[in-house]
């Protein structure tokens, strides 16, 4: 008897296989998916009972959307050396709930997203109103590397190159005045791009647009970043094109992305997933181990690395996700347990 | 006349195996090409807990179909769609512990102890083993009476299991409400066999 082994470094056999070959598998699958399916129903998540009828590529784009290099000024790991999370995945597994609420949804439903133009604004409490085009987003500050971990509340973990600048760098531009307590930010409501916008079928009944919030310091704080590409290209619209929020220490949620308005204010903007259940999801939402999500445990996650599903692991979490030297300090004297 | 006689029923049981089959090698066929994602974890435990869920339906809706087309031979497929049903739930349970908790045995009873959605589960998951159990025609000769009372549990199943769903995804409702709708009336047309 032959026993296959394999070594962890060894690549397995879809790390190597060629696109094209890929394409034909996926293309065969779509034909057999029609046949199979029919019994149970069942493609990822929600989006199911009604996709069977039409295959799986009702709203997928023909062109992949094109992510074009960009020039960084360095690279710096905040992870621990940990290894990055291959780009396939960061690029196959997203929450965006505007293109859907299954974890494919996006990259099949975002493709033929339109991120040029883009405005984003900066408005409210400050003495310079800001607006931004498209190109303007790549040359508020030098674009570095940022190796950042990134905890999602559902207890999986990932470790992603960020491009892009601290989030204060903007904000010092329009200069805040004394009124600026909270930032508020807004992702782009456009329903004709964003299907999930358009049926609350495909995208989990959310209030739109998606909103989120930091208080000052946090907005200040020189590890919260808006980023603008992964893997030192632009951003794929699946991860939040053309500009994105990254705040390393709060679960992946507040990453908001695709935005259009930062507006700074007096008090504590409202949030997109604390609207919608506030004892699941706090306006903090800092990575907690010791705080469970009403229906899991958040002491411990799954790290997506470069294995493949068959080799899950299972890490601690870490006080504000293994930033807390740089963190914990905002949140003194504050009841965590109760700040959710 | 009914269409399935004696004859036919050893065919249409075969069809019923390729048919419940057929999915696990889509699935399989999905992983390996990518088609679910780069992690697809979360994919696979819905996939087969939906599975699950539409087999628990399918397997409900057998004698009111029987009856209403006078198929009285459909009846002898039920026990069949019924262990496959069982068959996805025990994947369904596996994938949750292998590819989520890596195994994690501790953590599954903290996680079984603490999670209401996760009790609801399993208490279908307990129901629709012993239903297994108790399948086989000798231990239903031997249950007698006790038969019927023990597999009228499933109606509990089937009522436990949209909920379970519904509570194990982070938005939406609408699927686990129209699975809740379906098994409500399934039961609803069982109550007015009775009176």
């Amino acid at each position: 008897m032959i026993i296959k082994s394999k070594s962890k470094s060894q690549a397995s056999e879809n790390e190597v296989v060629a696109e094209s070959v890929y394409q034909q598998r996926r293309q065969f699958l779509k034909q057999l998916g029609l046949a199979g399916v029919g019994l149970a129903a069942a493609s990822p998540a929600q989006a199911s009972i009604f996709d069977i009828f039409s295959g799986d590529n009702k709203k997928a784009s023909s062109q992949a959307f094109v992510q074009s290099p960009l020039t960084l000024t360095g690279s710096k790991d905040y992870a621990d050396g940990e290894i990055w999370t291959p780009e396939k995945k960061v690029l196959s597994h997203n929450n965006f709930y505007e293109f859907g609420t299954a974890k494919t949804d996006p990259q099949k439903n975002a493709q033929d997203f339109k991120v040029e133009p883009w405005t984003l604004t900066i408005t409210g409490a400050v003495e310079k109103e800001i607006t931004l085009g498209y190109d303007d987003l790549f040359k508020i500050a030098d674009l570095e590397e940022r190796v950042y971990r990134m905890r999602c509340v559902e207890a999986w973990s990932m470790v992603i190159p960020w491009t892009g600048f601290s989030l204060s760098e903007i904000i010092k531009k329009a200069n805040p005045t004394s009124k600026a307590k909270y930032v508020a930010f807004e992702t782009l409501y456009d329903p004709k791009q964003m299907p999930g916008q358009a049926s609350s079928y495909l995208g989990g009944s959310l209030d739109w647009p998606y909103v989120e919030g930091l208080r000052m310091d946090e907005a200040m704080h020189p590890l919260t970043m808006l980023s603008v590409g992964t893997f030192g290209k632009t951003l794929a619209p699946q991860n939040g094109a053309p500009i994105r929020l990254v705040v390393p220490w709060k679960y992946g949620f507040k990453g908001i992305k695709s935005i259009v308005k930062i507006h700074l204010l007096e008090k504590e903007p409202p949030t997109t997933w604390n609207r919608l259940a506030s004892r699941e999801y706090g306006f903090y939402a800092n990575v907690n181990p010791a705080v469970d999500h009403p229906r899991w445990s958040q002491a411990s996650e799954r790290r997506i690395g470069n294995g493949s599903i068959f080799s899950s692991k299972r890490i601690k979490t870490l006080p504000f996700n293994g930033y807390a030297e740089e963190v914990a300090s905002l949140y003194q004297g504050m009841d965590l347990k109760r700040y959710i | 006349m009914s269409v399935l006689t004696y004859k036919r029923v050893p065919y249409f049981k075969a069809y019923i195996h390729v048919l419940a089959i057929m999915p696990l090698v889509y699935l399989g066929l999905a992983i390996d090409a990518d088609a679910l994602g780069g992690d697809p974890v979360q994919a696979v435990i819905h996939f087969l807990g939906k599975g699950a869920l539409n087999l628990l339906v399918l397997t409900l809706l057998i004698s009111p179909l029987a009856k209403r087309y006078k198929e009285g031979l459909l009846i002898s497929t039920r026990r069949l769609i019924g262990l496959y049903c069982f068959f996805y739930a025990s994947l369904h349970l596996t994938a949750f512990a292998w590819l989520d908790l890596g195994w994690d045995i501790a953590l599954l009873f903290q996680e079984l102890v603490k999670r209401p959605y996760i009790w609801l589960g399993m208490i279908a998951f307990v129901i629709l083993l012993l239903l297994a159990v108790t399948s086989p025609m000798y231990i239903r000769r031997k249950m007698q009476r006790n038969w019927q009372k023990l597999h009228n549990f499933i109606y509990l199943a089937a009522l436990l299991t949209p909920l379970h769903y519904y509570l194990s995804v982070k938005s939406g409702w609408i699927e686990p409400a129209l699975y809740t709708a379906f098994m409500v009336f399934l039961l609803q047309l069982r109550r007015k066999k009775r009176d």
